[in-house]
C-alpha cells in the first residue's frame, strides 16, 4: 500500500516529469498562455497516460519486444484520437485553443517514457496509479505556469478579470511578454530553480 | 580626499569579521573600492595588472555617457517647449532643468533597483559587490523613451539584472548586454510604452516647469525611423512638422530615446572611450562600415512600398539608436569577442543586421537593439573560430619546419 502511495506521490514532487526529468517541455510552453486550456491539456494527458499505462501493462507479456514501440504508439494514438474527438464534441472552444497540441500528445515524451519505463514492467494497478501520478505532475506544472502567465499577461484567470480596474487606472499594464513562449520557458526555469534550491539532492554534482 | 580616507579607515573595523556591522561588509567593501583603488596585491608568482581596475574602467564609460545624458536632458525640455510653442520665451536653464527633472527619476530608479539587487545578491552569497551595474544603470535611462513609466523601468531592470546577469554568474559572465535586455524586455512586454508616436515627448509639467501638452495637438511625436517606416516618403520632420536635414539629425534635437538622438554628443563620448582605451575602435568602426554598406545596398535597390529602403545611408547611420548602439553597446568588453579579428566580424555583422531588420521588418522600425543582442549570442563562437584558426596555422607552421 505504501508502495502505491509512493508511486502516486513521487511524480508530483521529487520525480516530476516536467520539472525534474524535463520531459514534455514543448507542450508546456505552447498551451500555458491561459489557465483553461492548460488544465484541459493536463487532464487529457492524465487520462491518456493512465489508460495507456493500464492497456500496455495488461498486454505487456504478449507484446513481442521488437515491435513494442509500434504497439505502444497504436494504443496512445487511439486514446489521443478519442480524447481529441470528445474535446471537439463537448469543449469546442478549448479544443480550438489547443489546436494541434492535443494530437501532439502522441509525441509527448512523458507518455513513451512511462510506458517504456513503468507499464512494461509492472501490473495494471500500479501502472494506473503511476499514469495518474505522472499526468497530474505534468498538469501541476502546467497550471502553475499558466496561472502566472495569464495573471500577469492578461490580468485574468479563466478569462475573468481579476486585477481591479483601479490598478489599471493607476498606470498598471499587462506584461505582453508573458503571453509569448519565451516567458513560459523562463517561468519553468524558475520553478526548476526553486525546486532544486529546496531539494539539494536534485542538483547534479 | 584625505579626510574621506581617514573616515573610512576609522569605520572599517566595524565592518570586519566580528565587528558589529559585519553583516554589511560587502556593502562597505563596495563603497570603499569604488572610492579608492584597493591596495591589495598578489602575494604569489608574477602577475601583470593594468593599473586601472574594473571599477575605474566603468567610471570612464559613465563619464563618456555624460555628454549624451546632458544633451538628452536638454532635448527632453526642448521637445516639450517646442511642441507647446513657448520655446522663445523659455530660457536655456528652464528648458534644461525641465529635462533634468524628467530624466532624473529614471536614473534613480534604474540605479536603486539594479544596485539593490546586486547588493542583496552579494550580501547573500558573501561575495564582493560587483561593479558592472555602474554602466548599465546609466545606459538604461538613456535608451528608453521619456514617457516610459518608472515602475516598468523598475520591473525591466530587475528582470534584466536577475535573468541576464546574476543567473549567468554576475558581472563579467553575462552573455547579453544587460541594458539591452532591459530594453528588449520593455519593448516586448510593454510595446505601447516603447514605440509609436505617443511616448517620445514629455507631456506633463514638473514643478511648474515645462508645459502640459494635453490640449495641444497637431504635432507628431514619432521618431525619425517611425515616421519613415509608416510614411510614404523619406522626408523626416521634427515634432512640429518642419522638415529636417542631415545636419539637424547630427545635432539631434529630435524625438527619440533620451540619449540616442545627438550624434555629436555620442561622438564626444566615443572619443573619451577611445582615448582612454576602454572601448575598441575595431568594433566601433566596423559597425559603421557594416551599416553603411548595407544601407547603401538597400538604397541602391530601392523600394516602392517600403520607404526605409530609400533612406540615404548617411541618414540611416544618424537616426535612431545606431550611433548610440555602435559606441556604447557593441563595444561592451564583456559581450563582444576578445580576438581583434573577431571584433571586425562582430561589429560588421551588427551593422548589417541592424539595417536589415530596419528595412525588412516593418514591425521593428529600430533594429540596433535586436542586432546587438543577436551578435552577443555569436561572440563566443566568433572567438572560437579565430582561436582555432590561429592554432591550426601555428600547428602547420610547426609541422612544416
Amino acid at each position: 500500500m505504501s508502495n502505491l502511495k509512493e508511486t502516486f506521490l513521487t511524480p508530483l514532487g521529487l520525480n516530476n516529469p516536467v520539472a525534474v526529468q524535463v520531459l514534455g517541455i514543448c507542450s508546456a510552453l505552447a498551451v500555458t498562455a491561459q489557465l483553461e486550456p492548460a488544465i484541459v491539456m493536463g487532464l487529457s494527458v492524465t487520462i491518456i497516460l493512465a489508460l495507456a499505462n493500464v492497456v500496455i501493462s495488461l498486454l505487456r507479456n504478449t507484446i513481442p519486444n521488437r515491435i513494442r514501440i509500434i504497439v505502444q504508439l497504436v494504443v496512445v494514438a487511439t486514446l489521443v484520437t478519442i480524447v481529441s474527438e470528445v474535446l471537439k464534441a463537448f469543449a469546442y472552444d478549448v479544443s480550438v485553443a489547443l489546436s494541434v497540441y492535443v494530437g501532439l500528445i502522441i509525441t509527448n515524451c512523458i507518455l513513451m517514457g512511462r510506458l517504456e519505463a513503468f507499464a512494461m514492467a509492472n501490473g495494471p494497478v500500479e501502472s494506473l496509479i503511476d499514469g495518474i501520478g505522472n499526468g497530474l505532475g505534468y498538469a501541476i506544472i502546467l497550471v502553475i505556469v499558466a496561472f502566472i502567465r495569464e495573471l500577469f499577461g492578461a490580468g485574468t484567470l479563466f478569462g475573468c478579470q481579476v486585477i481591479p480596474d483601479c490598478l489599471y487606472e493607476a498606470g498598471y499594464m499587462n506584461c505582453g511578454l508573458m503571453l509569448m513562449p519565451p516567458m513560459a520557458l523562463i517561468i519553468l526555469g524558475c520553478i526548476i530553480w526553486a525546486m532544486r534550491a529546496k531539494n539539494p539532492e536534485l542538483q547534479e554534482k | 580626499m584625505k579626510a574621506l580616507r581617514n573616515f573610512l579607515d576609522k569605520v572599517k573595523p566595524n565592518f570586519e569579521e566580528g565587528g558589529k556591522l559585519s553583516a554589511f561588509r560587502s556593502v562597505f567593501d563596495g563603497f570603499e573600492t569604488f572610492l579608492f583603488v584597493p591596495n591589495t596585491v598578489s602575494k604569489s608568482g608574477t602577475h601583470i595588472h593594468d593599473i586601472i581596475d574594473s571599477k575605474r574602467v566603468m567610471s570612464f564609460v559613465v563619464i563618456a555617457l555624460i555628454p549624451a545624458l546632458l544633451f538628452g536632458m536638454y532635448n527632453v525640455g526642448y521637445q516639450n517647449y517646442l511642441v507647446a510653442g513657448t520655446l522663445d520665451q523659455a530660457s536655456f536653464m528652464e528648458v534644461f532643468f525641465y529635462g533634468f527633472l524628467a530624466v532624473l527619476p529614471k536614473i534613480i530608479v534604474s540605479y536603486v533597483v539594479g544596485l539593490g539587487i546586486e547588493f542583496t545578491v552579494a550580501q547573500w552569497k558573501h561575495e564582493e559587490i560587483q561593479e558592472g551595474f555602474l554602466v548599465s544603470g546609466m545606459l538604461i535611462p538613456l535608451i528608453v523613451p521619456v514617457e516610459c513609466p518608472l515602475w516598468i523601468i523598475a520591473v525591466a531592470t530587475a528582470f534584466a539584472v536577475i535573468f541576464a546577469k546574476e543567473i549567468f554568474g554576475g558581472t563579467g559572465y553575462n552573455i547579453f548586454n544587460v541594458a539591452l535586455i532591459t530594453r528588449a524586455f520593455l519593448f516586448f512586454a510593454y510595446p505601447t510604452k516603447m514605440s509609436g508616436d505617443q511616448v517620445w515627448i514629455a507631456k506633463e509639467s514638473i514643478f511648474g516647469l515645462g508645459n502640459d501638452l494635453a490640449g495641444v495637438d497637431g504635432y507628431t511625436g514619432a521618431t525619425a525611423l517611425g515616421q519613415v517606416a509608416t510614411g510614404s516618403s523619406t522626408t523626416i520632420t521634427n515634432a512640429v512638422n518642419q522638415a529636417v536635414d542631415l545636419k539637424d539629425m547630427i545635432i539631434g534635437l529630435m524625438p527619440g530615446s533620451i540619449g540616442e538622438t545627438s550624434v555629436i554628443a555620442i561622438m564626444i563620448g566615443a572619443v573619451i572611450l577611445l582615448v582612454s582605451g576602454v572601448a575598441n575602435w575595431r568594433t566601433m568602426i566596423s559597425v559603421f562600415v557594416g551599416g553603411a554598406v548595407t544601407a547603401f545596398l538597400f538604397n541602391a535597390i530601392g523600394s516602392e512600398s517600403n520607404q526605409v529602403w530609400n533612406l540615404d545611408w548617411m541618414e540611416h547611420l544618424c537616426v535612431g539608436g545606431f550611433c548610440f548602439g555602435a559606441v556604447f553597446m557593441a563595444t561592451d568588453p564583456v559581450t563582444s569577442p576578445r580576438t581583434n579579428s573577431g571584433k571586425y566580424i562582430f561589429g560588421f555583422l551588427i551593422g548589417v543586421v541592424a539595417i536589415v531588420i530596419r528595412c525588412m521588418n516593418p514591425g521593428y522600425p529600430e533594429g540596433m537593439m535586436l542586432a546587438i543582442l543577436l551578435m552577443n549570442l555569436f561572440a563566443a563562437l566568433i572567438d572560437y573560430c579565430f582561436v582555432q584558426r590561429n592554432i591550426n596555422k601555428r600547428l602547420n607552421r610547426l609541422n612544416n619546419k
